[in-house]
């Protein structure tokens, strides 16, 4: 969708969120993007596809120490998080987790309308984007024509699990998602194949315990390899080569579950008409705003010359944002200058004062 | 300096110098080694960076810690020798290190 095409106004549901400002990922840079919009009497709601706030901090390192965020020496990403959480909660910003916004179109009156593949609808007069490294989504694994079988009879979530009654499931990975779907369809499935390139597993000890009881039983196979090769046709599968040790097997099959963690991809982002800079999302310096006016784009989603993707410059970034965006949030009003540690307008909103 | 080889799926090789305490992961990425994408830039929590050590190597480079391991799950075609080059610190005993890049990051 093009944010350059006016939309005629959508009609008002009960369910649509009108507010200033939707932040599009919850990670630092987004959470304290809540801070400085608050500062400046705008209210927001952030999206995240992620089911907790923190992004690629919490995700990928939350017990990493972090050492360069300005007067913290030392900080793991959770604790960050944890931190940022604290320091916005005067604003009370509301959370949408678990979603992602899928398609953002300007209305006739400016205003942005975006939907999330949630069923969540909202009417923001600025937007900023937030989105760090991009979504979060399954990882794909790298086998010839697997996209012509995803949605079909490769699924990287389970929403049903009588869908797979019957079936010969083969299920990838070592870790809790996998064995969890293990336990879950080992009597479903008409037969279920585990495999997994080790003898050793990630998932929480209990249900690796469970799950080799049930190959102990015959209801599950355990196989130590790799798959490389998929058979089908028209997005059905009927096998896929299994490499062992001991060489090849094709073990029949008509669903197959591959769980090999998380990548981040810009996603639906790229198709919203702003101007990228290989795959990033171009912004000026003075306000953060991308091609389109009342789009921001902060943290490590932007680019512009001397980027650098750090923290503490999506935090400046932020700052400046949040002075543009009052602009068109309040265009009739003038905005001072103020020091939280001065401002008792500043300490009323903080709830210091 | 200590030099590191890179060699690509198609036998196109590369030998750069790099100072030790790096990572062998950092050595590829100064040096524009094509195929190491270290998405995550070093923090162990992607397996970007996967690459085979040369069998005359593994010794010296060692085996893979537990959460290297639990990493290298999340990879593609990981084989016996398989590593993730951030977890492999450069030092001297590493000087002629071969490593191969594979044909697919993921």
């Amino acid at each position: 969708m093009n944010v350059t095409t006016a939309a005629p106004d959508a009609p008002k549901s009960s369910e649509m969120i009108e507010t200033d400002a939707i932040v599009i990922g919850a990670g630092p840079c987004g959470l304290f993007a809540v801070f400085e919009l608050g500062l400046l009497d705008m209210k927001a709601h952030v999206v995240d596809i992620l089911d907790r706030p923190g992004g690629q901090c919490t995700e990928l390192y939350p017990e990493k120490p972090i050492y360069d965020v300005p007067a913290l020496p030392t900080v793991t990403g959770q604790e960050l998080t944890d931190r940022l959480m604290e320091q916005i909660k005067p604003f009370g910003p509301q959370f949408h987790f678990n979603e992602r916004i899928d398609t953002l179109s300007r209305q006739a009156d400016g205003r942005f309308r975006l939907t999330t593949d949630g069923g969540s609808e909202f009417l923001a007069k600025v937007v900023v984007i937030a989105a760090g490294g991009g979504s979060f989504t399954p990882k794909r694994p790298p086998l010839a024509g697997i996209e012509t079988y995803e949605g079909k009879s490769v699924f990287y979530s389970v929403r049903k699990i009588e869908s797979m009654r019957g079936k010969d499931v083969v299920i990838v990975g070592g870790g809790d998602s996998a064995l969890d779907w293990t336990l879950n369809l080992a009597h479903v499935a008409k037969s279920l194949t585990l495999v997994h390139r080790r003898d050793e597993f990630r998932a929480a000890p209990h249900s690796v315990e469970k799950m080799r009881a049930l190959v102990e039983e015959a209801s599950v196979r355990l196989m130590i390899g790799q798959v490389t090769e998929l058979e089908g046709a028209n997005g059905e599968l009927s096998a896929v080569l299994i490499k062992t040790a001991n060489g090849s097997e094709r073990v029949p099959c008509n669903a197959m579950l591959p769980f090999f963690g998380l990548t981040m991809k810009l996603g639906p982002v790229a198709d919203w008409g702003l101007n990228l800079h290989e795959n990033l999302i171009k912004v000026d310096t003075e306000r953060f705003e991308t091609s389109e006016k009342g789009i921001f784009a902060i943290g490590d989603i932007n680019w512009y010359p001397g980027k650098l993707k750090l923290i503490l410059s999506g935090f400046h970034e932020a700052a400046l944002m949040a002075q543009a965006a009052h602009r068109i949030v309040y265009p009739d009003k003038k905005l001072m200058f103020q020091y939280t540690t001065s401002s008792s307008s500043l300490q009323k909103k903080l709830g210091v004062k | 300096m200590t030099k590191i080889t890179f060699i690509q799926p198609d036998g196109e090789s590369q030998t750069v110098e790099a100072e030790n305490g790096l990572t062998v992961m950092e050595a590829a990425k100064l040096n524009d080694v094509p195929g190491i994408e270290a998405e995550c830039g070093g923090a162990c929590a992607c397996a970007t960076c996967h690459v085979y050590v040369d069998e005359s190597w593994r010794e010296k480079t060692g085996k893979p810690s537990e959460m290297e391991e639990d990493m290298l799950d999340f990879a593609f075609d990981v084989r016996e020798e398989s590593r993730l080059s951030c977890q492999i610190k450069i030092s001297d005993a590493l000087d002629g290190l071969v490593v191969r890049v594979p044909a697919k990051q993921f």
